[in-house]
């Protein structure tokens, strides 16, 4: 199939990713989700923007990862507020269209599944915040939600409801289990008690400061959210980064994702009960965040990569002690690796607990390191190179178990990898600027980051003002697609085991509330 | 088991030492009264809550339990129950959807408490401000005692806050 079998002619958008933008008419919309998803297309994003006052009414964008790149796809709707819904074809679509009526106040059209999904009760149903009307400053007096959970109902059935607050130190969420014994029968999650109103507030910033609101759409994917948000603002300006930023840019990435990798592969020990393995590798993660914090300044790398490179540069010796750091860090992670494979109590836990299965996977999205540990292997790194990883030849982990033990084998087998590409990076860094800056703005622009962090696929898409002022900006964290999945996981396990499904999925609550 | 064992003998004793407390980050004016410090004794407990944060605070409050920072081998632990904690540890902004859950969390917590504001957003509001999502500072929802600055704030800084509030200030 291609797009202009269904009369869809696809533009090619300057930049770092093989981004490329169509306009698409109801009746498009709606084939192409159908042949895409026959395709095995992924769909990345849906979101909607408010162009009224340019004539083109709201807009509904969706973004879809292809073999060949992304394909966003914008359906004005010049009349009426409804556009087709896309569920039937991907239902991780269901959510962001929830999502979507809560902000900006456009439905799917048919869609079976209508409460409010970001909104709770803290506005009004009638207060769409991402209008170009609302000023988003307005308040109004909280209540409490009453919301329909969906009730099973049998003998000895009984429901736990866990949450908003956790039991650790966790985000927020609601679970709601209904149980039969300890066994699950049915997990329904309320999530959006940490939406912040970031999309609304990236209205109107200059569009060379946004870098640092996307950084704090999750706080353990600064990185990768500075980076899309970057490669966003670049493709609207027309800028290219000098190859040295670039460079920079992978390198800080991997850290993020190996400092991610080595505080959950021990969380994911001490949820089994070893907390040896909590001991062992939050050391070992306290030692390369103080690496990050004494060379790049920060120890999470919060806004280290700017629009038109990036806000740090490394000399030799930092070079050096990263290539060194590197190497220890290997000699640490095998006795580490060897303990966790060889230890019966661990294995026990792990294995054949929360499993999703590849067909299941794919049927319903499930994406990042969470899709490559139940066979879908699909990793930008790997598949749609941009410099420089089209120079370091990434090689992709994956499995097909789809159980708690794939998911932490996914982990130690992309650390040792993170930390070959880290020292392939500090040998082979270029000479030259780390910076510059974007040109000033000279048409309205529009712009798709598109990164691997270490969760999954971040996007970010921007529209600018001729006034180099934004105009809109939407970030779109992976786990909108496996927050549903984690419900499939944990179906048939026992309720003590959902703590360890959890962080073997480990999903950001901020990222996808934002 | 040996390997294990080889493993922690081999890798030693990281604990560093705690820093001294900063009382210009007091917010409440007020001092701890001796006598809390003398009923709290040399154990705290601790009830995280994240109340809007982007999880940046998050991943230094875990750091705290790390060997290097070593909290619990100082008789402070993070507790699973407001009803169980002398110490809310509250980060983010407030979001509009946690708002009473944040004040009912306050008023399960057993008096006395005190409570330590974590991270710019916690203090000021910080990047994402007051808005139709976000009731800005902690401590336009409930009173706060000491508030630490950073984005997110080192871990040796957020054990420094904690310290703050359960000292007697000089």
């Amino acid at each position: 199939m291609r797009f202009a079998d269904i009369g869809l002619h696809l533009s090619p958008l300057p930049g770092a990713m093989p981004v490329s933008v169509a306009t698409a008419t109801d009746a498009q919309w709606e084939a192409l989700a159908q042949a895409g998803s026959l395709e095995g297309w992924r769909l990345v994003s849906l979101w909607g923007s408010d162009r009224r006052d340019t004539g083109d009414g709201f807009v509904v964008h969706a973004a879809y990862g292809t073999r060949t790149g992304l394909a966003c796809v914008r359906l004005p709707l010049a009349a009426g507020s409804e556009y087709p819904d896309l569920s039937a074809s991907y239902p991780a679509a269901t959510r962001m269209q929830r999502a979507l009526r809560d902000l900006l106040g456009i439905a799917a059209r048919g869609a079976d599944d209508r409460r409010p999904w970001l909104r709770h009760a803290a506005w009004p149903d009638d207060y769409f915040p991402l209008r170009r009307d609302s000023d988003g400053q307005r308040t109004f007096d909280g209540e409490q939600e009453v919301y329909p959970f969906v009730s099973v109902a049998g003998d000895g059935v009984h429901e736990i409801p866990v949450g908003p607050i956790h039991a650790g130190i966790i985000e927020p969420g609601h679970f709601r289990f209904s149980i039969v014994g300890e066994k699950v029968l049915r997990l329904e999650e309320r999530l959006g008690y940490v939406h912040k109103g970031i999309d609304k507030l990236f209205e109107g910033r200059p569009i060379d400061d946004g870098h640092r609101l996307a950084g704090r759409v999750s706080g353990d994917s600064t990185v990768a959210y500075a980076w899309a948000y970057s490669m966003a603002a670049e493709t609207a300006t027309g800028c290219t980064i000098p190859p040295r930023a670039a460079w920079l840019r992978a390198l800080l990435l991997e850290r993020e994702r190996v400092a991610n990798h080595l505080g959950d592969l021990g969380a994911l020990g001490n949820d089994a009960a070893l907390t040896f393995g909590l001991a062992q590798f939050s050391r070992l993660r306290e030692q390369w965040q103080r690496v990050s914090g004494e060379l790049f300044g920060h120890r999470l790398l919060m806004d280290r990569i700017v629009p038109g490179g990036v806000a740090v540069d490394l000399d030799r010796d930092g070079a050096e002690r990263i290539a060194q750091q590197c190497r220890d860090m290997e000699s640490e992670l095998r006795p580490l690796r060897a303990i966790y494979d060889e230890h019966a109590g661990l294995q026990d836990r792990f294995h054949t607990t929360g499993i999703v299965a590849p067909e299941l996977a794919a049927r319903l999205g499930l994406t990042g390191l969470a899709g490559r540990a139940s066979g879908q292997a699909i990793d930008l790194r790997v598949d749609l190179p941009c410099a420089p990883y089209d120079r370091l030849a990434v090689r992709l982990a994956s499995d097909k178990r789809g159980d708690v033990a794939a998911r932490v084998a996914l982990r130690f087998d992309e650390t040792t990898e993170s930390l070959r590409l880290i020292r392939a990076i500090v040998e082979q860094l270029p000479v030259g600027d780390v910076l510059c800056p974007l040109p000033p703005a000279a048409a309205e622009g529009f712009g798709v980051g598109w990164v691997e962090g270490w969760r999954g696929e971040v996007l970010v898409a921007l529209e600018a003002e001729t006034s180099g002022l934004l105009r809109r900006v939407h970030c779109h964290d992976p786990s909108w697609q496996n927050w549903p999945l984690l419900e499939h996981a944990v179906l048939g396990n026992i309720v003590p085991d959902f703590p360890l499904i959890n962080k073997s999925f480990n999903l950001s609550y901020s990222g996808h509330d934002r | 088991m040996i390997p294990l064992l080889i493993q922690v003998f081999r890798k030693g004793i990281c604990t560093e030492p705690a820093p001294e407390p900063r009382s210009d980050w007091r917010v409440d004016g007020e001092q701890v009264q001796q006598s809390i410090l003398e009923l709290l004794g040399r154990a705290l407990a601790i009830r995280q809550i994240d109340a809007g944060s982007c999880n940046g605070c998050e991943l230094e409050i875990h750091a705290l339990n790390n060997p290097y920072y070593n909290l619990e081998g100082r008789g402070i632990k993070f507790v699973a129950s407001p009803r169980h904690a002398d110490l809310l540890l509250v980060t983010g902004p407030v979001a509009r959807n946690m708002q009473i859950t944040l004040k009912r969390a306050y008023d399960a917590t057993p008096g006395p408490k005190l409570v330590v504001a974590v991270g710019d957003c916690g203090c000021t509001g910080g990047i994402f401000g007051e808005s139709y999502a976000s009731c800005g500072r902690v401590a336009n929802v409930i009173p706060v005692n000491v508030a630490v600055p950073g984005c997110p704030p080192p871990p040796l800084e957020i054990l420094r806050g904690i310290l703050t509030a359960v000292s007697q200030p000089r």
